[in-house]
C-alpha cells in the first residue's frame, strides 16, 4: 500500500500541508504518515561568558545542560504531541483513518531523508516555523529536502484549492521526464486537464522533445495541450499559471550543481516563489 | 547530499554561539599557550603559533565540532628532555612526525582502541594531568618574593570571585589585566613573559625544519614522536567523549585522530609545537555557547590576532598571573567528584585509577601510566571473569563412574583452578568430564584439559570428554556473535 509522508510544524502551512496529503492519499489510495520533527538547534542556551573552570566544572556543566535541555525537550514534545493529533483530527474530518504518526529528534532534513525511504510521496510546506518571516521568502529547508529526497515531493501552497488543472513545464531535463513519466502511469494525475509548456527559445530540439512528452501524455484522460512559450521560464510558468488558472504546477527540480544555485539562483525555487499555486517537484 | 546538510550543521547552524564562545576561548588560550611553552622549555612564540595552528586546522579537519585544540600541557610535558637536548629544531620535527603517526592511526582506525581505556584510567590520566600541571607552577612559587605569593593570591582570588559580579567578561583575563595594569603602576620588578623569550610580532610563515634528514635524527625524534602522538590521541578522544556528552551528539572519532595528526604537522611546519584537544577550553567552549566548527577557527584566529597586534603589552604580563591562572586549571582538570567515588567503587577500579596518576607523576609520561593503568584494568578483569566458573561433580551410584560437570569461563586465569577442582587421587573406572557448559577460551583452558584427561588416565581411568566442539567454540579468533542474539545465547547459555 502506497504511503505518503506530511511533514508538519508550528508554522501556517501545517493545515494546508495535512490537506494536500489528504488530497493525495485519496487519490493514491494511500495511507498517510504525519512526521514533526523537534530540531536540536535551539537547546540549551546557558549564557556564561566567564571561561572560569571551577571544581568538577565538566560534570557541572554537564548536570546544567542536561536540565536545560530536558525542560525544552519536555515544551517540545507537548507541542509536538499536539501538531501531531491536530494533524490527525483534521484527517479524520477528510475521512482519512488510515493515520500514523512518526515524532522525532534530530535534523528536519535528516530526518525526512530517513523516513522517505518508506515513503512514496513526500508533502512539506512552502515555508516552515523557522522561516516566517519574509512573505515570499522559502523556507530553507525545502532546497535541501527537495535535493536529498528520492521521492517526488509536494510542496504545498498556504492554502488548499480543489485541484483540477495541471501545468507542467518541461525543459526536456532528466528530471522533467521522471515527472512526465509519472504523470503518464501513476493514478494520483489521472483524469485532469494538462498543460505541458516549455518555456525558452523555439528550436527544433525543445520542440521534437515537447511533442515526444506530450504524445506520452496523451493517452490518458483528460486533455492534454502542449504549447512552446518564448521567454524566461519564471515569467512564462507564472503567467500562465495566473492566466489560465492553474491549481497545481509540476515540474522536474534543483536540475544544476547547488554551486550554480548559489551563484545565479535557482530556477526552481523562483518558481516555488512566484508561483502561488501547490507545485509537484521531481527529481 | 548528506555530506552539504553535515557542512552545514557542523559550520552554520550556530554562527552567533560559536564567534562570541571562540572569543571567550581565545582570551583564555593565551595565557595557556604561554604557560606551556614555559612548561615545554621554549619561547612563548612557539606555543602560540602551535595554539592558532592546531585550534584553527584541527576545528576544519577534526570529526568532533564544538572541541578546542592547541598547544596543551600534556604534550608539552613530554617534549621537555627534547628541547633541553636536542633543541627547538628537532621538536618542530618531531611535531611533524608526530602528526604523520596520528593520521596513519587515522587510517588504520585505531579510534576503536580506545575502549580499551576504562573509565578508571581516564579518571588517573585527568587527575594526573591536573597534578603535573600544578607540579610545573611550583618553581615559580620556590623562593619568591612575598609580593609574588601576594599577586598569585590576588589573581586566583579576582579568577573564582569574579564571575559571581558578571559572567560576561573572562575572569582569567580580568585577572591577567588588573595584575599586569598593578605591576606596571606600582613599579614592581617580577618577571614577567617577556622575560621568557621571543613573543610574535607577525604572522606564522611555513618553514621546514632545520634538521638533518637522517636516520640519527629519526632515532632521536621518533621515541618522542612516539609518545606524543598516543598521549595527544588519547586526551583528544577522551575529551570528543567529553563534548560528546555535554552535546549530546555523536563524533567520529576516526576522522578526529587524522584531522589531530594533519593540525600538528600545520603546527610543525609553521613553527608550532605540539598539541591536541583540550578538555578545559572544551568546556569553556560549550559552556560559552559554541557547538560548531566555526568555534575553534573563531578561537584560533582571534588569539593571533591579539598576540600579533597586543604582541608588547602581553609581554608586561607578570608571571604571577599566569600561575594563577595555570592553578586555575589545574584546580579545573582534577576530577574531584572521583574522590569522593573512591568509598563507592570497587577497590579494584581505586587501585587502577591511582596507579595511573602514581605513575604519570613519578615518570612525567601520561602514556606510561596509561599503560599501565590499562593493563591493571585488564587484570583485574580477567581475575573477576575467572571467578565465574564452577566444578559440580557426582559418582554414580556403583561407585565407578565420576561425572564432573565444568561450568563457566576457562582461560589463562581459570585453568589452575579448573584443575584444582578435580580429584585426580579417587579410584574409579570411568572419568567424564562434562564441558558442554562451559567455555573454553584460549590454549591454556584446553591445555589444562589435556592435563587432567592424561592424568586420569595415568591412574587407570577411561576418561570422556563430553560437549568439547561446543566449549571450544570461542576459541576461533574474530567470532562475531555480538549482533546476533541467538548465536550468543547458544555460546552464553546456560549462566
Amino acid at each position: 500500500m502506497p504511503k505518503v509522508l506530511a511533514c508538519v510544524d508550528a508554522s501556517v502551512y501545517a493545515a494546508s500541508v495535512v490537506d494536500h496529503a489528504a488530497w493525495a492519499a485519496g487519490r493514491m489510495g494511500a495511507s498517510i504518515t504525519i512526521l514533526h520533527v523537534i530540531g536540536r538547534k535551539d537547546r540549551g542556551g546557558l549564557s556564561d561568558l566567564s571561561g572560569t573552570l571551577g571544581v568538577d566544572a565538566n560534570s557541572n556543566l554537564l548536570q546544567a545542560l542536561t536540565e536545560a535541555d530536558e525542560v525544552n525537550a519536555r515544551l517540545a514534545q507537548e507541542r509536538g504531541r499536539a501538531l501531531l493529533e491536530a494533524a490527525r483530527a483534521r484527517l479524520q474530518e477528510h475521512g482519512v483513518t488510515r493515520v500514523d504518526l512518526l515524532h522525532r529528534h534530530g535534523s528536519f532534513v535528516e530526518t525526512v531523508c530517513e523516513a522517505e525511504a518508506e515513503a512514496d510521496l513526500v508533502v512539506v510546506g512552502k515555508r516552515g516555523a523557522n522561516a516566517d518571516f519574509a512573505r515570499l521568502h522559502l523556507g530553507s529547508n525545502l532546497e535541501r529536502v527537495v535535493r536529498a529526497a528520492s521521492k517526488p515531493v509536494l510542496v504545498a501552497s498556504r492554502g488548499f484549492r480543489d485541484i483540477r488543472r495541471l501545468l507542467l513545464a518541461f525543459d526536456g531535463g532528466p528530471s522533467s521526464w521522471r515527472a512526465v513519466e509519472h504523470l503518464a502511469a501513476k493514478p494520483l494525475f489521472g483524469g485532469f486537464d494538462l498543460d505541458v509548456v516549455t518555456a525558452g527559445a523555439d528550436t527544433a530540439s525543445s520542440r521534437d522533445a515537447l511533442e515526444e512528452a506530450a504524445a506520452r501524455l496523451r493517452h490518458r484522460a483528460g486533455a492534454v495541450e502542449a504549447r512552446l512559450i518564448p521567454g524566461e521560464p519564471e515569467a512564462v510558468i507564472g503567467n500562465h499559471v495566473r492566466e489560465r488558472g492553474i491549481d497545481l504546477l509540476v515540474m522536474g527540480a534543483y536540475g544544476h550543481s547547488r554551486v550554480r544555485s548559489l551563484l545565479v539562483g535557482s530556477t526552481t525555487s523562483a518558481m516555488i516563489r512566484t508561483c502561488l499555486v501547490p507545485v509537484m517537484l521531481f527529481r | 547530499m548528506h555530506l552539504f546538510t553535515a557542512v552545514r550543521r557542523d559550520w552554520l547552524s550556530n554562527i552567533r554561539g560559536d564567534v562570541l564562545a571562540g572569543i571567550v576561548v581565545a582570551l583564555a588560550l593565551i595565557p595557556e599557550a604561554i604557560g606551556f611553552s614555559v612548561i615545554a622549555g621554549v619561547d612563548p612564540k612557539v606555543g602560540l603559533y602551535a595554539s592558532f595552528a592546531i585550534a584553527v586546522t584541527s576545528a576544519i579537519t577534526g570529526g568532533r565540532p564544538g572541541m578546542i585544540s592547541a598547544a596543551t600541557a600534556a604534550t608539552a610535558l613530554l617534549m621537555v628532555d627534547l628541547v633541553r637536548d636536542h633543541g627547538l629544531e628537532y621538536l618542530l620535527a618531531a611535531t611533524i612526525l608526530m602528526g604523520l603517526l596520528q593520521i596513519g592511526a587515522g587510517f588504520v582506525k585505531l579510534g576503536r582502541l580506545m575502549r580499551f581505556v576504562s573509565k578508571s584510567v581516564i579518571t588517573g590520566f585527568v587527575n594526573a594531568l591536573a597534578i603535573l600541571i600544578f607540579l610545573a607552577q611550583v618553581p615559580e612559587l620556590v623562593g619568591v618574593t612575598p609580593v609574588t605569593y601576594a599577586m598569585v593570591a590576588a589573581g586566583l582570588a579576582i579568577i573564582y570571585l569574579f564571575p559571581r559580579l558578571t559572567r560576561v567578561v573572562p575572569s582569567p583575563l580580568v585577572a591577567i589585566m588588573a595584575l599586569t595594569g598593578a605591576a606596571i603602576w606600582f613599579g614592581l620588578d617580577m618577571r614577567t613573559v617577556g622575560d621568557l623569550g621571543e613573543l610574535p610580532s607577525a604572522l606564522p610563515t611555513f618553514l621546514v625544519p632545520d634538521v638533518p634528514l637522517t636516520l640519527e635524527t629519526l632515532r632521536i625524534i621518533l621515541p618522542y614522536s612516539i609518545a606524543l602522538a598516543a598521549v595527544g590521541l588519547l586526551e583528544s578522544l577522551l575529551t570528543a567523549t567529553i563534548v560528546d556528552d555535554l552535546t549530546d551528539t555523536p563524533s567520529d572519532k576516526n576522522r578526529e585522530c587524522a584531522g589531530q595528526g594533519v593540525s600538528n604537522v600545520v603546527s610543525g611546519f609553521l613553527g608550532g609545537m605540539g598539541g591536541c584537544a583540550m578538555i578545559g577550553q572544551s568546556v569553556i567552549n560549550v559552556k560559552s555557547g559554541g557547538r560548531g566548527r566555526l568555534s575553534g577557527v573563531v578561537a584560533g584566529s582571534f588569539l593571533l590576532f591579539l598576540i600579533v597586534v597586543l604582541g608588547e603589552w602581553v609581554s608586561m604580563i607578570p608571571m604571577a598571573a599566569l600561575v594563577a591562572v595555570m592553578i586555575m586549571v589545574s584546580i579545573g582538570t582534577f576530577s574531584w567528584s572521583s574522590v569522593r567515588d573512591i568509598r563507592a567503587y570497587p577497590v579494584s577500579s581505586t587501585v587502577v585509577m591511582l596507579s595511573t596518576v602514581a605513575v604519570v607523576v613519578w615518570t612525567h609520561d601520561l602514556a606510561q601510566g596509561v599503560i599501565v593503568g590499562v593493563l591493571l584494568s585488564g587484570i583485574f578483569f580477567a581475575s573477576k571473569v575467572a571467578r565465574l566458573f564452577a566444578v559440580r561433580s557426582r559418582l554414580s551410584e556403583d561407585g565407578r563412574v565420576r561425572t564432573y560437570e565444568v561450568r563457566g569461563q576457562v582461560f589463562f586465569a581459570s585453568a589452575e583452578t579448573f584443575l584444582a577442582a578435580l580429584d585426580f587421587r579417587e579410584v574409579v573406572e570411568k572419568v567424564v568430564i562434562d564441558v558442554g557448559h562451559a567455555h573454553f577460551w584460549d590454549v591454556s583452558a584446553i591445555a589444562a584439559l589435556d592435563k587432567a584427561v592424561i592424568k586420569f588416565r595415568r591412574e587407570g581411568a577411561e576418561v570422556e570428554v563430553l560437549g568439547l566442539n561446543e566449549a571450544s567454540a570461542t576459541m576461533v579468533d574474530r567470532f562475531a556473535v555480538h549482533n546476533d542474539p541467538v548465536a550468543v545465547e547458544r555460546m552464553t547459555g546456560g549462566h
